[in-house]
């Protein structure tokens, strides 16, 4: 089984018509993804032409909101190509139209904003499920893609993956391709972001498919060391862990909004310390973490 | 972004929270001129230096009149500060202080919300204090949804033990500061102290702003805000170029694609490095999902920029940028770049499209470039290469 987004997942695109929602639809339409529509306001009523995944013809409607979009189409999960200036306003408007998944792919947005969606969302009760933003979203391989994460360097398999790095994803998905994944998640690298390692890791942990689990982080915040708190009070199933950023200077930005160290928080010592004293075996490269990997499952 | 304290107080300003008249200076002479337009009174002279700690240190001086305003500039301009040189001071009226409190909001990463934090002892550490005496210092959580309103700021000063009348003047004034932090897309405004006055005035003395760089599209007038003398010029270079670049320390330059990966790739070097003499990786960059033929060669640029590099690895994973389509920037950047590239390119590609990505390097045969199978091995030889060089 996988997570939060399978094979009966509806997908639509905000910001369908853009540059980013043009290329990414195709791409997930390619993947076997489910996509179903898109909204962009000002392009309602016509729609986008686009190859499934056996390489037919499908066009693609445009719908004014995310609440139109749903209603026509019974979607269930949208992932938002929207610049940052409007992202707030898609956020909210896919809240209040009750999806039960928001992807936002979006890098860039003002913090503030994204405290704001996710201010709404709890108001709304946490009906709809956010990732990201800054994030390359989700894959349950085989089943799904709603997001940007290449769908062809691995297979469905074993082993679940929550990471707040893009490219450290494909990474593991890559190195551990012959295990496989029911789901890898990209959870984003800003300072506020919906969906966390925790939320994760009890999804995987329920999973019955879900063997053992990958845990990626990086320097900035404590969301690892929470999570290493979850871990050992809720988690049985193995975990291997990799964080990023050791040399990583005080007090600068390494590329994401989330990524800093703040005096003597946020480093990624204490995230791998927190991790090893929750049992999590936490590689030093990549590649030994794969292999940690290998090794418990073999 | 953080923000010097005159350009807090003048955010502050803006928005009609109260603070004491100042200007800034950058040479004695227009210290004494700024305490006289200040009145010739009695002005305090401070160090502007983004790190705390500045009293202690000797940055933070009274004078009585402006001669004396102009000799504790010379004595405070150019003065370190925890690594930090005084380029500029500010002159401020002198306060008649009664008390000294404290209040900040900041943004709540863990809760995904704001955090206000308010106190009746203020002007001291807020870090030592929150640890010794947690209970002085009140934590109110505050809605991104609502902020800080008249019903808010009233929990505030209540939880902060404040009553009667200078309770109501705080409870108007951290209305206020939320309206810089909201107006401005900060992630943390800090006064520290916060003072009354002996005539019972609210003031805010010192204040600490950081902003949103992701938020500078919609302030425009941030961007003056950023303190470029201070910004190292490589850094200032790749910013230009659109490039995420952060100056190290080091021997070996990296280029990769994603923050993670990047990050990942100079833990991976440092650790190489061990075994070579210490070397250590020199810069962050990502190039993000690109890597054209013109962002790897405005890469390369900036990093052969830094006398220091004495290698390069380049550590990509093809995912929607496939291999071949990095390899063929690869070498077009090269070219481009000509007799500037002049250290050797260790190359590491990986993921989709590996075999073209490699064959085409391959057949370029650039005598720079060695091409390695992984991540480690990659380091490794770069950090071979520049210890060797």
């Amino acid at each position: 089984m996988s997570i939060f987004l399978n094979q009966d997942s509806k997908i639509i695109v905000q910001g369908i018509t853009g540059g980013e929602g043009t290329k990414h639809t195709a791409r997930m339409l390619a993947a076997g993804a489910n996509v179903v529509g898109g909204v962009n306001a000002r392009k309602a009523g016509t729609t986008v032409s686009h190859k499934d995944a056996s390489g037919a013809d499908v066009e693609l409607p445009v719908f004014a909101s995310v609440g139109e979009a749903m209603e026509a189409t019974g979607a269930n999960v949208s992932v938002a190509f929207v610049p940052p200036a409007f992202s707030k306003d898609a956020g909210f408007e896919a809240i209040d139209a009750g999806i039960e998944l928001l992807v936002i792919i979006t890098e860039g947005i003002p913090v503030q904003d994204s405290a704001a969606i996710w201010a709404h969302a709890t108001e709304k009760g946490n009906a709809t499920r956010i990732i990201g933003p800054n994030c390359p979203g989700i894959i349950s391989p085989g089943e799904s893609l709603a997001g940007i994460i290449p769908a062809n360097i691995t297979q469905k398999g074993r082993l679940g993956l929550v990471s707040k790095s893009g490219t450290l994803t494909y990474q593991m998905m890559y190195e551990l391709r012959d295990l496989g994944f029911t789901t890898a998640i990209g959870i984003g690298g800003d300072p506020v972001i919906g969906t966390t390692h925790i939320d994760a890791l009890a999804a995987f942990e329920a999973d019955p498919e879900t063997e053992a689990i990958v845990m990626i982080g990086e320097i900035g915040g404590d969301a690892e060391e929470r999570a290493a708190e979850f871990i050992k009070a809720n988690v049985t199933k193995p975990v291997v862990g990799y964080v990023a950023g050791f040399t990583a200077p005080e007090g600068k930005t390494m590329g994401h909004a989330g990524a800093i160290v703040s005096g003597s928080s946020g480093t990624a010592q204490a995230k791998k310390e927190a991790l090893e004293a929750a049992g999590v075996k936490v590689g030093k490269t990549p590649s030994e973490t794969a292999q940690l990997m290998r090794d418990l499952l073999a | 972004m953080d923000l010097f304290e005159y350009q807090a107080r003048d955010l502050f300003e803006k928005h009609g929270v109260p603070v004491l008249r100042a200007q800034v200076a950058d040479t004695p002479e227009r210290a004494q001129a700024a305490a006289e337009a200040l009145g010739g009174g009695t002005v305090v002279v401070k160090s502007q230096v983004k790190i705390g700690g500045r009293g202690k240190a000797g940055g933070v001086k009274l004078a009585h009149d402006p001669a004396e305003a102009k000799e504790k500039a010379e004595e405070i301009l150019g003065l370190d500060i925890k690594g930090h040189i005084t380029k500029k001071v500010m002159i401020a009226e002198g306060a008649d202080i009664a008390e000294e409190y404290y209040f900040s909001i900041l943004l709540d990463r863990a809760n995904r919300t704001y955090l206000a934090m308010c106190s009746k002892e203020g002007g001291v550490d807020i870090e030592t204090l929150a640890e010794e005496r947690p209970e002085e210092l009140a934590r109110v959580a505050v809605s991104p949804l609502t902020g800080i309103d008249a019903a808010k700021a009233q929990e505030i000063v209540a939880a902060a033990g404040f009553e009667g009348d200078v309770a109501s003047k705080i409870a108007v004034v951290l209305q206020k500061l939320w309206t810089v932090f909201d107006a401005e897309d900060a992630t943390l405004v800090e006064v520290n102290p916060l003072v009354s006055t002996a005539s019972g005035d609210i003031i805010a003395l010192d204040g600490k702003v950081s902003l949103d760089e992701n938020a500078e599209f919609r302030h425009e007038d941030h961007a003056d805000l950023q303190d470029i003398d201070a910004e190292d010029p490589l850094e200032l270079k790749a910013k230009k170029l659109g490039l995420n670049y952060v100056k190290l320390d080091g021997e070996v330059g990296v280029i990769g694609n994603g923050a993670g990966l990047v990050m990942s790739t100079l833990d991976v070097v440092a650790y190489a490095g061990e075994d070579h003499g210490g070397v250590k990786p020199a810069n962050f960059l990502d190039i993000g999902g690109g890597a054209s033929a013109e962002v790897m060669a405005n890469g390369l640029d900036v990093i052969l920029g830094d006398e220091q590099v004495k290698s390069v690895f380049v550590n990509v994973f093809g995912g929607i940028t496939a291999c071949d389509a990095v390899a063929n920037g690869i070498v077009n950047a090269l070219e481009i770049l000509g007799d500037q590239a002049s250290k050797p390119l260790v190359v590491r590609l990986d993921g989709n499209n590996v075999e073209e990505g490699r064959a085409i390097l391959e057949q370029a045969g650039h005598p720079l470039v060695t091409l390695t199978d992984t991540m480690d091995g990659g380091a490794d030889k770069a950090a071979e290469l520049a210890a060797a060089n």
